[in-house]
């Protein structure tokens, strides 16, 4: 039973990161994260060029997924009038406004498009009748409108719902509610659009002659159950470093938790769907993507995402208890993350390994580099913001939230 | 068929019935019978009342496991009865697939594991509930009629250790019940 002493809002301090808390210096750390990582990626990479600009594809599209999934998360939760998600509302704000961030960290890509995307080298279509075919869409001019427009769109909606979410903190004005919740179904749409053929354009044109209908899907997929994992792990964090300790109940953990164990089976769902459809039909530019990705060491990685990205966190978070402890679900949530990088790089990598998984250092370097980046981003905005929307109408209903 | 019929306490009564006003006045009088030990009782409502389970005292139920096992015995039997069929007892070529082609029993195993999970679940709440069951002695109180109304209920068995009909009757009116009525079996 809720009683009436839960009806009450919260005070600044209490959602707030204390002066001399250990989270200030997370900004710092991840500066010096990415200064090194920045460092590594031109000493190493400068000797193999190629290398360095998948490896930093792989990490820019691992931190691109989680805050287009944090984006998402945030305006489905308008759109349905979702109330429990509130008090972790503004974690996925911070993580999807560096998506502007991440529009720059992208720019690195344009001087490598030769190595990374076959089509872009001149000439490629001459001998190929499906590259011809294709060429309408899969031309450099075009490709780099449509990245403009991605980001565009994507910087837009974040940057919107995060400038009038911090306003309401000082207004509390309910009609910034009203209109978020109206903008959300639109945003979702035009996500949903963008996200899809940004997929398509970063991953699936990596073997040009492939396509797949479900790719977008299996894009999304990732990316949603990437930052619910994020979201977990942060959530858990803050509650372990006494941050929140007060408003991230144990009800709050267990349908985050719900959420990880329902979208690690989506994604399951969606991947095994798209491999299974391939597979069946069995028509050589649909399954040459499979049969990369089924022969040598890369056959590990495919069964590693299957027995890691859903066998062991399915079995693992059915349970009841395991959602509702702090540790728990950030053991579920850090392992679910990791697959995602592996899922990432198994996209990816093969089209420049096809012979075997090749670990470089320039992976590492570059998961610092993009990571420290957003680590930091995300890390500054968190010491100079609320950490919960203190004055939306619907706080108190979100403090109050009980599983039944 | 003994999931039909009620275990009954033996004796001439099945128990005390307490009517309650509101569904305040229920939940902290489950509060205060579950505090004074009883085990073979139970509370009446005509909505959900959050929280109740807890007042009660009720431990959790073993449902999530049974539907786990029969889920998984689900999977296991679509699994089974498709490698059996295609690879052992009439293989065939199809779509030049070799016979055991794990990929293709997946839609099978995924839906079997379903519908065996869902069953799991439907009967073991009916038999967890000991349901369907067309008698109880309940239904003989004629005030027990507004349960479906306007009115909330705790009912006290006979056969609980701690039952008493003098004073069990008189703790149930210290909690704020409205009417106290002695049931026969």
């Amino acid at each position: 039973m809720t009683s009436e002493r839960d009806y009450v809002g919260l005070r600044p301090e209490q959602a707030t990161i204390p002066p001399g808390h250990s989270w200030n210096r997370i900004p710092v750390i991840g500066a010096a994260c990415a200064v090194l990582g920045a460092v590594g990626c031109a000493i190493l990479g400068a000797a193999n060029p190629k290398q360095f600009f998948f490896s930093w594809l792989v990490s820019f599209l691992f931190f691109l997924s989680l805050a287009l999934g944090a984006l998402f998360f945030v305006l489905i939760q308008w759109a349905t009038q979702g109330g429990w998600g509130i008090v972790v509302r503004r974690i996925g704000e911070t993580v999807f406004v560096t998506i502007p961030v991440m529009a720059a960290l992208f720019v690195p890509l344009l001087f490598g498009l030769q190595d990374v995307y076959s089509w872009t080298v001149p000439g490629a279509a001459e001998h190929d009748a499906l590259l011809q075919w294709k060429a309408p869409y899969l031309n450099v001019p075009f490709f780099l409108i449509r990245a403009a427009i991605f980001f565009g769109c994507w910087s837009f909606i974040a940057v919107l719902y995060y400038r009038l979410s911090r306003g309401q903190d000082a207004t509390g004005d309910p009609k910034v509610s009203a209109r978020l919740r109206a903008l959300a179904g639109p945003a979702i749409i035009v996500l949903a659009i963008t996200q899809t053929f940004a997929s398509i354009d970063w991953i699936v044109s990596l073997t040009p002659h492939w396509y797949s209908t479900m790719f977008g899907v299996y894009f999304f997929a990732g990316s949603f159950v990437g930052f619910i994992a994020l979201l977990s792990v942060i959530a858990a964090a803050m509650r372990g470093a006494g941050l929140l300790e007060t408003v991230i109940s144990a009800e709050h953990l267990h349908d985050i938790g719900k959420f990880l164990f329902a979208f690690t089976a989506f994604w399951a769902y969606i991947g095994f769907s798209q491999f299974f459809l391939i597979w069946y039909a069995n028509l050589p530019e649909e399954s040459i993507w499979f049969k990369a990705r089924l022969e040598g060491s890369w056959e590990f990685v495919s069964l590693l995402l299957m027995a890691g990205h859903f066998g062991a966190p399915f079995f693992y978070l059915m349970g009841r208890a395991v959602k509702r402890k702090g540790w728990t679900l950030a053991v579920g949530g850090t392992w679910v993350l990791a697959m995602h990088f592996v899922d990432l790089y198994w996209q990816v990598m093969p089209t420049l390994h096809p012979e075997g998984v090749r670990p470089s250092a320039l992976d590492v370097a570059a998961l610092l580099a993009v990571g420290g980046c957003f680590v930091a981003v995300t890390g500054w905005l968190m010491r100079r913001q609320a950490l919960v929307p203190l004055r939306d109408p619907r706080l108190a209903e979100s403090l109050a939230f009980e599983n039944a | 068929m003994p999931l039909l019929v009620p275990q009954l306490p033996k004796g001439p009564h099945y128990g005390i019935l307490a009517e309650f006003g509101t569904p305040t006045d229920l939940y902290h009088a489950c509060e205060r019978v579950r505090d004074a030990g009883f085990t073979r009782w139970d509370a009446h409502s005509p909505f959900p009342v959050h929280g109740l389970e807890r007042a009660m005292g009720i431990r959790r139920s073993p449902l999530p496991w049974i539907v786990l096992i029969a889920g998984l015995t689900g999977a296991a039997f679509g699994f089974g009865l498709q490698w059996l069929v295609h690879a052992s007892a009439q293989p065939l070529v199809i779509s030049g697939k070799p016979y055991f082609s794990w990929p293709a029993f997946i839609p099978i195993t995924f839906e079997l594991g379903v519908l065996f999970a869902a069953f799991g679940a439907v009967l073991g709440m009916l038999a967890l509930n000991r349901l369907p069951m067309h008698y109880h002695p309940l239904f003989r109180s004629k005030v027990f009629e507004r349960v479906t109304d306007d009115a909330f209920f705790i009912s006290i068995e006979s056969w609980d250790p701690r039952f008493d009909s003098a004073a069990t009757r008189k703790l149930l009116e210290s909690l704020g019940a409205r009417s106290v009525e002695l049931l026969e079996s």
